[in-house]
């Protein structure tokens, strides 16, 4: 296209230049749409494999991709700033709805920053509670995702699997909380209610379950050739690369970094009186962060069954004023949640409700990967590799 | 075919009546599988019941779901290539339905009887492809494009194992017509499945390529392409997509179980036999549904190969495996 | 032993759950697949919820005092009460006539309500209690409104609280006769 045309056409009026005008925009824009190496494909917000509502640009060439982008907020709450018009107890109930399929453990690095905040400390039993229901939360999150990595693969039936063996799990959190997705069972200062007669055992059967559900994985998913064709060298992060973009979790131990805010941290919930193990991967790869989220899974179970046998007898509430208002003061939390790193940064004006509350998720970390990772990768390897980092929507944009 | 009646019939009314017979071979398979594999061997496997509420254990369902598609709107997309995009469910159709044309269901009981049989199958197969990049073109959706381009690229590559897998029972039969191939198992002594094992492997592999189905699916790969050059289609026309996936499915089972089973055949038993015209359809598709058990299970069970993988399987496993096959066969068919 | 291609392992696995599903009483039973199964045919059978399960909240409209502190703290203020003071006979013959706070009004907006089960949970008169019930869908988004009434017939729904596990240091409630 040269402007010897558009200077031909000069002369006429313009209404009629406008038009040509307008048409050769058309004209190139069809150009444009027609050369591959400029394909751009829009995956989401509506789409299989972002499970929710994110979208990513991808410009193709062919089946490769050039450069993806991934765009957030479609599904943005505001929880941030709704937490400064609710009460304390009122916010437990709002942080459960970030990661709604760990929501247990949402609940407990914001309530031990409020505890942090007015010096109390919940007794051990109640302590302990929170561990096993903490775990069994993880147990529950990853269970969805070792079935979800093997759908975005192709595979069904592990999916099933997956929510076969986790409703069981669910079915235990939900009696004792009442609760299957938001337990909302934290208090400041301990938890709501003790367990039911004859959880203890039943409890124990199920992480058995479990434990059959991760064998039955490892031969249905892990073991299988194709799987580990599409998944082995495919997203590798490498340790520098990891902790620079600021990953956490799994997706972490994955690329080897030994790194578990567990054992770790400074935490007050049962973890360091347990025995138990954390796993890591030197690969990096997609399988490895398969593999090690699987192991996690098989662990937890084990620490579940562990803190069970050693729960002390006693209160599960520490003596707490009725209505509850928080000393003027600031405190940063974080625990390792299913998804990786969370945390509550809690100020407190002396009110009834939080100055600010700023919440770090681990999943937009994780995301904040994805454009480096998935540059140059195929189109498949997308669905791959965006599973494999295992982000919630709601933990994205909260 | 109709000898045995001792009726004689005007050449049309004949046509009419093995017009008929043909739409019940083609869809009353096709059903049959869908319902026992994909609606409750799938369920089972995956610890659930799949449809319960039509009739006895959901038997009633593929009618439900007939009767849903015919409600639903026609849609077609804005910027869609109208003409392209409603032929193309017919052209991915119509090679379904010439497929089961050479199928042999008795000693006479065939719709025509050609010397080149399984030639002429495996060719008039590959035109389904044109029906599927004419989908994908069509739709003027980059989900779809992409989708047929990678259909093109697959069944293309997987034509040619699917052929040279047939080789070599060709080689031991000494005929490309399906009826002799039938016979000469039943004068052989054993199936073909026995001395082409090799082949038969070929065979299926190339089958579930070729059928687009899991570990083979990238064409419509769900999670990534969202169900690729089907994603424009509603209504009946994905009901015509949707029946031709599956009866080619069970088309390709009965040519396997025809290939390496001994077809319509049952041992130690008379294959001239005039009976033997009404038991042998029923013993091909007895046949069919083991044949398609496997495929099914195997789409079931698997996750999908990468479309890079699926090429490299194509060309540097499956084409020289199949060519040695072949190589070997004909030296054993030689020197014995 | 040689190591089974992961590939023939998957199917295995497969073909075992396919047998347990549809012989669950052992290989020579009968095959009964809705017993193998762990999906439950909902509308014609159900499971039943746990005892502490967050249903649908039942309310003892005697016991209640129209103190609106479930009101206030509910997260979302689906709670609408009023009421209104009025005297009520002396207790003892020749006593003053007490003051009593009589619930004129007692609505919970299920479109709402997130059943976070805040407003049980802080009710300092046993008013308010947990019923596993779930069916309560309605056509219309307004008929999720439930009234003193409609709430006061959840109650018979209200199942006892559970015991404790042992060493537990609680006690446990009970559910007010209806």
């Amino acid at each position: 296209m040269t402007t010897d045309h558009i200077t031909a056409e000069l002369d006429i009026n313009d209404n009629e230049q406008l038009r040509y005008i307008a048409a050769q925009a058309v004209d190139a824009r069809v150009n444009v749409e027609l050369e591959t190496e400029g394909m751009t494909l829009n995956i989401g917000p509506q789409h299989p494999a972002t499970h929710g509502t994110l979208r990513i640009v991808a410009k193709l060439d062919g089946e490769q991709v050039i450069k993806a982008e991934p765009i957030m907020g479609y599904m943005h709450r505001g929880y941030e700033k709704l937490t400064e018009v609710r009460t304390y107890p009122q916010v437990t109930t709002l942080v459960n709805r970030i990661d709604w399929v760990g929501s247990f453990a949402n609940e407990v690095p914001f309530i031990l920053a409020a505890e942090d905040l007015m010096e109390v400390e919940a007794p051990p039993r109640a302590q302990w509670i929170r561990t096993a229901l903490f775990e069994m939360g993880r147990i529950a999150n990853i269970m969805l995702f070792l079935g979800d990595m093997a759908v975005q693969l192709g595979g069904v039936t592990a999916v099933f699997y997956a929510f076969r063996d986790r409703e069981f799990v669910l079915n235990q959190i939900e009696s004792v909380t009442g609760g299957r997705f938001h337990p909302n069972f934290n208090r400041i200062g301990g938890i709501k209610d003790d367990l039911p007669a004859g959880w203890i055992a039943e409890t124990k059967s199920v992480m058995q379950k479990v434990r059959d559900f991760c064998d039955e994985m490892e031969d249905l998913v892990v073991g299988n050739e194709i799987f580990q064709l599409r998944c082995r060298g495919v997203g590798v992060i490498p340790a520098e690369v990891g902790k620079a973009y600021g990953l956490s979790g799994a997706n972490l131990r994955a690329s080897g970094v030994d790194w578990d805010l567990r054992r770790d941290g400074d935490s007050r919930l049962a973890w360091k009186d347990l025995d138990w193990k954390v796993w890591t991967h030197p690969d990096g790869d997609s399988f490895a962060r398969y593999w090690v989220r699987l192991q996690e899974t098989r662990e937890a179970t084990y620490m579940v069954e562990q803190i069970l046998d050693g729960l002390p007898t006693g209160p599960i509430m520490a003596k707490v004023p009725r209505i509850i208002k928080v000393p003027a003061g600031e405190s940063y939390v974080q625990t390792e949640n299913p998804l990786g790193v969370m945390g509550y940064y809690v100020i407190s004006k002396g009110e009834l409700t939080p100055f600010r509350v700023k919440i770090r998720t681990a999943s937009f970390s994780n995301m904040s990967i994805a454009p480096w990772l998935l540059e140059g990768v195929y189109v498949p390897d997308i669905a791959t590799i965006l599973a494999s980092l295992y982000f919630i929507l709601g933990d994205i944009d909260r | 075919m109709l000898t045995p009646l001792a009726i004689e019939l005007a050449y049309w009314q004949e046509t009419i009546i093995k017009g008929v017979i043909g739409l019940v071979a083609v869809l009353l398979p096709t059903g049959a599988l869908v319902y026992l594999f994909l609606f409750k061997m799938m369920s089972f496997m995956q610890s659930r019941l799949g449809p319960m509420e039509t009739g006895p254990y959901g038997q009633l369902q593929l009618l439900a779901e007939f009767g849903k598609f015919l409600q639903k709107e026609d849609i077609f997309p804005a910027k869609a290539d109208r003409f392209v995009f409603a032929a193309a469910p017919f052209v991915v159709l119509v090679s379904t339905f010439m497929l089961v044309l050479v199928l042999p269901g008795g000693p006479d009981a065939t719709f025509i009887d050609i010397n080149t049989g399984i030639y002429f199958a495996l060719a008039v197969s590959s035109v389904s492809v044109i029906g599927i990049l004419m989908a994908g073109w069509g739709s003027a959706s980059k989900y779809s494009l992409l989708g047929g381009l990678r259909a093109a690229g697959q069944l293309i590559a997987y034509e040619l194992p699917l052929v040279l897998s047939v080789v070599g029972v060709v080689i031991m039969a000494e005929s490309l017509n399906l009826s002799d191939i039938v016979h000469k198992q039943n004068e052989f002594g054993m199936w073909f499945i026995l001395p082409q094992f090799i082949g038969f492997f070929l065979f299926l592999v190339s089958v579930q390529a070729e059928l687009t189905q899991p570990p083979f699916d990238m064409p419509q790969a769900e999670s990534e392409l969202v169900t690729g050059f089907l994603t424009e289609y509603s209504g009946i026309r994905f009901l015509l997509f949707f029946i031709a996936e599956f009866a080619t499915a069970a088309i390709f089972s009965a040519i396997g179980a025809t290939l390496f089973l001994g077809g319509w055949t049952i041992p130690f038993v008379d294959a001239n036999a005039e009976f033997m015209n009404y038991i042998g359809p029923l013993v091909l598709a007895a046949k069919m549904i083991l044949i398609a058990f496997l495929i099914f299970w195997f789409r079931i069970t698997y996750p999908r190969f990468r479309e890079d993988q699926l090429q490299r399987l194509a060309w540097k496993f499956m084409i020289p495996l199949a060519l040695a096959n072949i190589v070997i066969t004909a030296i054993l068919k030689v020197a014995l | 032993m040689p190591k089974m291609p992961g590939m023939l392992v998957g199917l295995r696995v497969t073909a075992k759950t396919f047998f347990k599903t549809v012989f669950p009483g052992g290989p020579f039973s009968p095959p009964a697949p809705s017993k193998g199964a762990h999906t439950v045919q909902y509308p014609h059978v159900k499971e039943a919820p746990p005892t502490r399960a967050r249903g649908v909240i039942a309310l003892h409209d005697d016991n209640c005092t129209a103190c609106m502190l479930c009101a206030r703290e509910c997260p979302d203020w689906c709670i609408y009460i009023e009421g209104h003071k009025e005297l009520a006979p002396p207790r003892r013959a020749g006593g003053k006539p007490r003051q009593k706070n009589k619930l004129d009004r007692f609505d919970i907006d299920f479109a709402l309500c997130m059943f976070c089960g805040i407003c049980v949970d802080v009710c300092p008169f046993d008013a308010l209690f947990w019923s596993p019930e779930f069916e309560f869908s309605e056509m219309r988004i307004a008929d999720l409104l439930h009234d003193k009434s409609r709430l006061g017939d959840w109650m018979e729904t209200v199942p006892e609280f559970p015991a404790y596990e042992s060493g537990a240091d609680q006690k446990v409630r009970k559910v007010p006769a209806t």
